[in-house]
Order: C-alpha cells, then structure tokens, then sequence
C-alpha cells in the first residue's frame, strides 16, 4: 500500500506586514533586498516583534482544518547554517516538548476520505537564493532577504493520502480554504510550496522536495510510486532520503545532500514572550472568520435551490462566491449564478485574468434582470457581458453600441422572413416537406439579426408561414 | 574642576551655572587621553562629537530652551551595546569595523535626555567572561591596581567611571556582568528585572536572562539613570508595561522595619576572609539602622553555576551563529571558498571563551543531551525562582557578598576557565530567577582593592532595592581615586 504524507508551506500574503517586523509581506516585484529592515536581517541587536495578526490569521487555518488550538503557543529556533538565512537560524513552532504551535490533531474531509492533520505552526520564510545558471553548475550564488521573515504556516499531514489524485484534490480545496480565509493568495508564485512523503508497505520514507506546482506535485508522486514499486519488484530496498523534483526532466533526482542527519538544535526564542490564546480568543477568532465553503454551498443549495454542482463550483471560489452574493437578489439569483459559472467563469478563470475583470456586482445584476425581462437575449447577454469585462461599461451603453437590443415585434421580424424566403428558395421548400429543418431557417434570421431576434417568436411566425 | 562629582552632583552644577558642560567634557577627554592608556576602558572616544555636542548644550541651557535633564553628562557605554554612527565591537574580531544603523533603545533615550555619549567601552568577548581579559582589544585593567583585572563582563564601563574618565556607564549583566565590575572597581552596578529595560539594540549573548544596567558612583546616579533608560519599549516584546516609577523619589527612606535574608550558601565556603568579614560588618551596620537580619538557606543556588552556564551557552551558540561574514564582519579574501568552508574560515576568528562557550551550547542543545542538560537546567532555573519567591514572603531583601573573593591579578585566572566561572556563584542567581540585584562598594580590603555588597530584591521592587542601597552607602566611608 501506498502512504503519502504532505508538509505544505502556505505564506500569509495577504498580511500588511512580516512576522516579526514592519517590513511589507508581499515581497514580489521589489528589487532585491529593498524590502529589509534591522530585523529582518538580522542586524546585531535587533530583535523580533510578533505579528499579532499573523497568529490570528494561522489560528483561522487552524480552526478551518478542524485542529485543536493550544492555551498557549510559543516559538523555538531551529537552528542551521544557510546564507538565505539571515540570523542562521529559523523562527518556528516546535511541539516535541509539548504542543506549543498554533493547531495540531485536525481533520479534513476529502471525497469521503478522512485526512488527519498532525500540526500547523507558523513561522518565518527565509530569503531567495538567485543562481546564475542551474544550482548545479552556477559559480555565483546571489542572495535577495526581500523575502526573509514572511510569514507562513507550515501544515503537516498524517500519512493519510493512497493516491496522488488524493493529493491534488486537497490541494486544491486547501487553496481554495486560505483564500476563503482571505489570508493568502495560493496562485501567487512561491505561496503554496508542497514536500510530500512517499513510502510503499513497510519500506523506508522518501522526501520529495522542490516543487514547484501543485499539478507537478501529482506528477513527483507518480513517478516516485512507480519508482519505488519498480524497486520492491526487483527485491531492492528504498533507501530513506531527499530527493528533489527535476522539472526539465520530469524525475525525482537523490539530493545527496546531508539534509536528514541535520541536527537542528531546537531552542525556545526567548525574545518572543509565550502568547497566552485561551478560549474566549479563539471564540473571537471564530466569529471573526468567513463563511466556510462548506457553509456557503449548503447556503446556496437551501436558500436558491442551485444545483449541487453549481454550488460547489461557485462557494469553492472565494472572488466568484462574493461577486454573487453581491450582485444577486430574491428573483434573479439563479440567472446570476448561471451568468456566473457558465459564461464568466469561462472568460476569467486565473488570478491575473480575475484582477484585469472591470465587471461589477451592478453590472451582474442588471444583466440578469435584462434576461429575465426579455430585453436581451442569452446570446446577447453573452456579447454583453464580454464587453462589459473589457471596458466596464455600463450595460445600456453596451447594448447600444453593440446594437443588441431584443428585436420581439413580429412586424419586423416577418420582414426579415421574407427576406429569408427569397434568399432561401430551396431551404424554405425543403422545410415545408420537412419540418425539421425549420432551424436552419431559424438560424439565417438570427444571422441576420445578429441574435436579437426573439426565439419563440421568428418560429411562430415561420410556421405559420410555411404552413400557409 | 573635579571630575570626581557624582551624575546628580554634575546636573545640579551645570544647572546653577557653576561649571560648563564643554569645560566638563573637555576636561573628561584629557582625563581620558592620560590615564586610558593604562586602564585601557575605552574601544571608541568620539572626542570631536562629545565637545560639539558639549558646545550646543551650553548654548541651549545660556539660551534658556529646555534641555533634557542628563545636562550632556559624559557617559560611556558598553561596545555591545548599538550607537548609530560609532563603531559596536563587542570587542571581537568579526565585529571590528561593524557601525550600527541605529541606536539602542536606551541610547536613544539618553541622547534625548542630552546626556553625551563619550565612547564606547571594553568587554570580554561578546560580553563572555568576568575580567575582561578575553577583549580582541587587550585586556582592560583595574583603577584602583592596574596589576589586577576590573571584574567583568562589563569591565570597561566599571574602569571608566571608577578611574572618573566619565559619570556613568551603561553595562550588560547576563551572569554578573555588571555587578563583578562594579564590585571589583569600587562603583555602583545595578542588574535590574529581567523586562525592565529594552535589550532593542544589545547584542544577545544569553537573551533569556540578560539586561542593561546602569553602572555610576553613587545609588543616586544609579536611580537616575534608571528613570531614564527603563520602561516599556515597543520595540523589544519582553519588557513589561505599565512601569511608571520615579526611583529617586524617597529613594532615603531608609530600612528600619525592613527584613533582610542572608543567603546562606552565599556566604559560608569559598568566600575570601576579607570579604566576609566585610560582609559581617555590612549586616550589622544595616541592624544599626533597625533592619532585620535573618539567615535563609536557597540550596538550589548549589546547581546555579552548572544551569547558568548550560543555558547561557546555549543560547550563546544561537545568537552567534549569524556572524557568518555575509552581511557584515571584516575584510579576508572570499576568493575559492565553497560556501562552508567561508563560513568555518570566517567563524574561526571568535576568541577562544566565545568558542568554547558556543561549542558547549551547541553540545547541550543536539539531539539526546536537550533533555539530559537544558532541560534540567532549566528545572534547576526554575527550583531557584520557587524558593525565592518563598524567600520574598518572610523577607523584603536579600543579602550577599557580590563577589566572593577579591580582585586577581590579570592573567591569573585566565587558563582555569572552570575555576573563573565559580567566581559568578553570587551573581547568576538573579539572572537565573530574572530579580533584581544590585552592588554597593562597601569596604577596600587591606591590599587596597574593593569589596562590594550585594542587595538583591523581589522583580520590580527596583525602589525598594534602591532604598536599601542607599541606606547602606550612607554607612561606609571610601577612599577617593587617586590614579
């Protein structure tokens, strides 16, 4: 049997500031080492100041994954030489003489699979090494500290996962679970790194690190079950180590590095008061948190009666689940949803393409009611709709500029039927033998009326017409 | 003019207009320029800057605008402690050239204070030691005999204001740092409560159990300088809130009433004849003005030495493992060093107390000796803590010699480092437990060298720690410096 245990590092980005000074916590797009300060560097000194939000923010995580929270939590360094560290040491939780760190012994469901959760704690990201060509063959090694002091929650799983499907569908409701919490941004690069452990039956446990994507991660594991199967077919034992994920070449590679007989050192930070939680903190933490994604899809299931698959799709995704809950109302909550899931959802489905919507929860809503009263059809709505992601405009002006208004009268639309029946001599006798082919028909005055035609109306009036 | 006032003395004079701050000043760096070479407390002397600083005080207090109340006092203080500008070396080769690029908390809150900071003075090593012998810089030697060493860490800052080459001094005491000094120099120290005073700029050595303390002539001077340098800090998390206490007032409300518990583990073996003569004599005079002495017995204290090394070396080999000389450190050639052999080259220049120290830390800290040595260490840290809180219900003071023997000649001690650090036996209580304490010059033994009393109170009782200090200085009788 296969056993897979994961250790994700997930960075609070979404915090103003680092763990454990005023340094900003989204370090991406900076020049390097222009987001330091003191302490973040580790100057003589210096000492750190605990992000109080930070504690918080993991506590929700915590909460979220079903762990318990501790009366008091505490910090440690563990200690070891490395130049993207600055102090040479890391300011973690550590729970070997006593949980101390800020969630352990929490669960999670996953298709029917109970996932056990053994700690989260939170701690300090260190800097970014830059090489100048591979790690492997480069002479210079540059190091930017913008990054050290992030603050993260490592959270550590129970060796729980049989397969990497396992995996990947995890992975992606605890994405969608920390940007539900609105304490990080997982699709942004570096902010969700996964390790996984991998052992078959009773053989040693490998480590995979280094990668980089969570669709990779499912690809390391497969090709390490594969490896380590092929192994213990040809009676040869998995050795226990390290072993990093080669993206170019799509295999796990020996890190032969030292790294399992490191000896840490761990040290309680003394600079770092313990913080006392206690359970009237932890009430206050939960009535702070947001509606859970479980919550919020039972919510849209009883309340708007939503399909479960378009409740699922729409609670598990945070930008989407308050657009609607923004721009619906009693009556048009179900055409939200539809121009939700079905047509926005296929136009913005990244991060960066969701930041570059200039759509509004308005916008929605009146595009809805549109619908609802005939003024538009589906098919407009459509055009609408992607004009309106595009410019921002407001719906009357793109139905203007785009001509898009709902054509029902049946005096215009009979016009444009005769036109039809003298373009279309052949197909109109084929229909009247035929009355299946009527669509074909259909179709030629839409083409015509670029979609505003009314539907029910051009086939009443066509019948009629072949009938007579 | 006398540089042998006291801080108050000095703030009072230049208030009525009797001296002149520049006048002070100057005559303090010619003090310095001539005996320094001797004692040798001083890494820095920023001369120009003090006189210039000097200068604008004088107009400001001609010019009536408020001035802060040190009245550009010439203080010197500890090289491990950051000044923004000058050079803080903790007297080790990898921090030779190091400026920091800002100040300490409590180097800010003097200069604003207008106190001036005259220099940066001696250690040991990264504050390792109690003789300041083990300096990158050469050792720095006792006022009152330069044949024996001036106690340590914070040697150079006890030196320099016993050999009056300034007012007052700031040290560190991680194990006695302050008080040794102040014992064997014949000057005041005060450890304070472990929160008291930011560490925010203090290079950490053992940061569980270290604090500044100020080091002066008189309990007065001492008490001063705390309402200045004391107090919540938002930019260190251990220093408590709400301490809003003004020492010098009613600091002579003297003891009578009070109980005082002597240690008696303390007091007994081990301690200099001298010394605890002297100690006899201390008590009685303190019966003399109507306190209570009575005999306490803290057994734990027996293990003190043992845990304290533990946990300082410890915390130690932490707090040093970032000079790497990456970031910061001094000049050697880089070139065709892999990136752990640059490290080892570069760490391989710490004195040999500091590695002795790191190594013995990173030894209790690895795997299978945490338990065995820091843990019980720390159960030993926390024995001592339970019986002195038991101690402070019957009493209101402890009592002890602070150190137990007398001043040594340099190079005595220095090969027996184990015999060296049983000479912290008094001092690491309060740094274990995180109390107070406090050492007073009592008496000079019939070689001419000091001997100090040590007065040791419960956590943030610094006022009444204060008063007693007090009371006992106003006993004795001390020759003036004659260097």
């Amino acid at each position: 049997m296969t056993r897979i245990g994961l250790e994700i590092h997930c960075q609070l980005t979404k915090l103003a500031s680092k763990l454990f000074c005023s340094c900003k916590a989204e370090y991406r797009n900076t020049t390097p080492n222009s987001n330091i300060c003191p302490v973040c560097v580790g100057i003589p000194g210096s000492l750190p100041l605990l992000n109080k939000k930070a504690v918080e923010k993991a506590a929700m995580i915590s909460l979220a994954l079903g762990c318990t929270i501790p009366e008091k939590i505490g910090f440690f360094r563990k200690n070891y030489f490395y130049p993207d560290l600055p102090k040479n040491f890391q300011i973690t939780q550590y729970n070997a003489y006593g949980p101390t760190s800020i969630g352990s012994d929490g669960k999670i469901e996953i298709e029917g699979k109970t996932i056990r959760i053994r700690r989260i704690q939170l701690e300090e990201d260190p800097g970014r090494l830059v090489y100048e060509g591979t790690s492997e063959k480069t002479m210079i090694t540059l190091v930017d500290y913008n990054r050290a002091g992030t603050p993260l929650v490592e959270i550590v799983t129970e060796p729980d996962f049989e397969t990497p499907k396992q995996v990947r569908v995890f992975l992606n409701v605890l994405a969608d679970l920390v940007e539900n919490i609105g304490v990080a941004d997982p699709y942004l690069e570096g902010a969700m790194r996964v390790d996984g452990n991998i052992s078959e039956g009773d053989g040693n446990r490998v480590e995979i690190k280094n990668v980089g994507s969570f669709r990779d991660v499912e690809k390391a594991l497969h090709f390490e079950i594969t490896r380590q199967q092929s192994l213990v077919e040809r009676g040869i034992t998995v050795l226990a180590e390290t072993r990093h994920w080669d993206e170019a070449r799509r295999i796990t590679v020996s890190s032969r590095s030292k790294e399992d007989e490191q000896d840490y050192r761990y040290l309680p930070e003394a600079d770092i008061p313990i913080v006392l939680i206690g359970n009237n903190s932890v009430e206050q933490i939960k009535t702070q948190m947001p509606e859970s994604i479980v919550a919020r899809r039972e919510r849209y299931i009883k309340k708007y009666g939503m399909p479960a698959q378009v409740a699922d799709v729409l609670s598990s995704d945070r930008f989407y689940s308050d657009l609607f809950d923004k721009s619906h109302n009693e009556k048009n909550a179900k055409e939200v949803s539809n121009i939700i899931t079905t047509d926005l959802m296929g136009v913005a489905d990244t991060r960066e393409k969701k930041l570059e919507l200039k759509i509004t929860p308005k916008h929605v809503s009146e595009l809805a009611d549109a619908i609802m009263e005939n003024k538009l059809t589906r098919n407009s709505g459509k055009s609408a709709l992607h004009e309106m992601v595009k410019s921002g405009k407001s719906l009357a002006d793109v139905m203007t500029s785009l001509d898009l208004g709902h054509v029902s009268d049946a005096g215009s639309i009979e016009k444009i039927i005769d036109e039809v029946f003298k373009e279309e001599e052949k197909a109109v006798a084929e229909a009247k033998q035929n009355p299946d082919t009527i669509n074909y028909l259909v179709g030629k005055v839409m083409r015509k009326t670029k979609g505003k035609a009314d539907p029910t109306t051009t086939l009443e009036i066509l019948r009629k017409k072949l009938a007579g | 003019m006398n540089l042998g006032i006291s801080a108050t003395e000095f703030v009072s004079q230049v208030r009525e207009g009797a001296i002149s701050v520049e006048e002070f000043v100057a005559k303090t760096l010619e003090r310095i320029e001539k005996v320094d070479g001797k004692i040798h407390a001083f890494i820095t002397v920023d001369s120009q800057n003090a006189l210039e600083k000097a200068k604008a005080i004088d107009k400001k207090i001609k010019s009536k605008e408020k001035t802060g109340i040190c009245f550009g006092m010439p203080v010197s203080i500890k090289d491990n402690i950051c000044t923004a500008g000058l050079k803080t070396t903790c007297a080790s080769k990898m921090l030779e050239n190091f400026v920091a690029p800002y100040d300490a908390t409590v180097t800010s809150r003097l200069k604003s204070e207008d106190a001036i900071i005259i220099g940066k003075v001696n250690l040991d090593e990264f504050a390792m030691g109690s003789t300041t012998e083990h300096s990158n810089f050469g050792p720095t030697r006792n006022p009152w005999n330069t044949d024996y060493v001036p106690g340590g860490s914070s040697g150079g800052s006890g030196a320099s204001v016993a050999a009056l080459e300034c007012l007052a001094s700031l040290g560190s005491d991680t194990g006695g740092s302050v008080r040794s000094p102040a014992s064997f120099c014949s000057v005041v120290g005060l450890k304070p409560t472990y929160g008291m005073i930011s560490r925010y700029g203090l290079v950490s050595y053992a940061n569980s159990i270290e604090q500044i303390g100020p080091i002066a002539k008189t309990v007065e001077d001492v008490a001063f300088l705390l309402n200045i340098i004391s107090g919540h800090d938002v930019h260190d998390n251990t220093t408590a809130k709400n301490q809003n206490i003004d020492y010098v007032k009613d600091l002579k409300s003297g003891i009578s009433g009070k109980k005082i518990g002597i240690i008696s583990q303390m007091t007994g073996d081990g301690v200099d004849k001298e010394v605890a003569s002297a100690t006899n004599t201390a008590i009685s005079k303190l019966q003399d003005l109507g306190a209570q002495c009575v005999s306490i017995s803290l057994d734990a204290v027996e293990h003190s030495i043992a845990a304290y090394y533990t946990i300082a070396a410890a915390e130690a080999s932490s707090n040093l493992s970032r000079y790497d000389n990456l970031r910061y450190g001094f000049d050697f050639g880089t070139e065709g060093y892999e990136f752990k052999a640059f490290i080892s080259k570069a760490r391989s220049n710490f004195g040999p107390e500091v590695i002795r120290r790191m190594l013995l830390g990173a030894f209790v800290l690895s795997a299978g000796y945490y338990g065995k040595y820091y843990l019980k260490a720390q159960k030993v840290r926390a024995m001592i803590k339970a019986q002195l809180d038991e101690a402070f219900k019957k009493v209101d003071y402890l009592i002890s010699p602070t150190m137990p023997i007398l001043p040594f000649k340099v190079g005595e001690k220095i090969d027996d480092p184990l015999k060296l650090y049983l000479t912290d036996i008094n001092t690491v209580t309060a740094n274990l437990s995180g109390i107070p304490a406090i050492s007073v010059p009592f008496a000079m033994s019939s070689s001419g060298l000091p001997i100090g009393i040590q007065l040791f109170a419960d956590s943030f009782k610094e006022k009444e720690l204060l008063q007693a200090a007090y009371s006992l200085q106003e006993t004795t009788n001390l020759p003036e410096m004659t260097l």
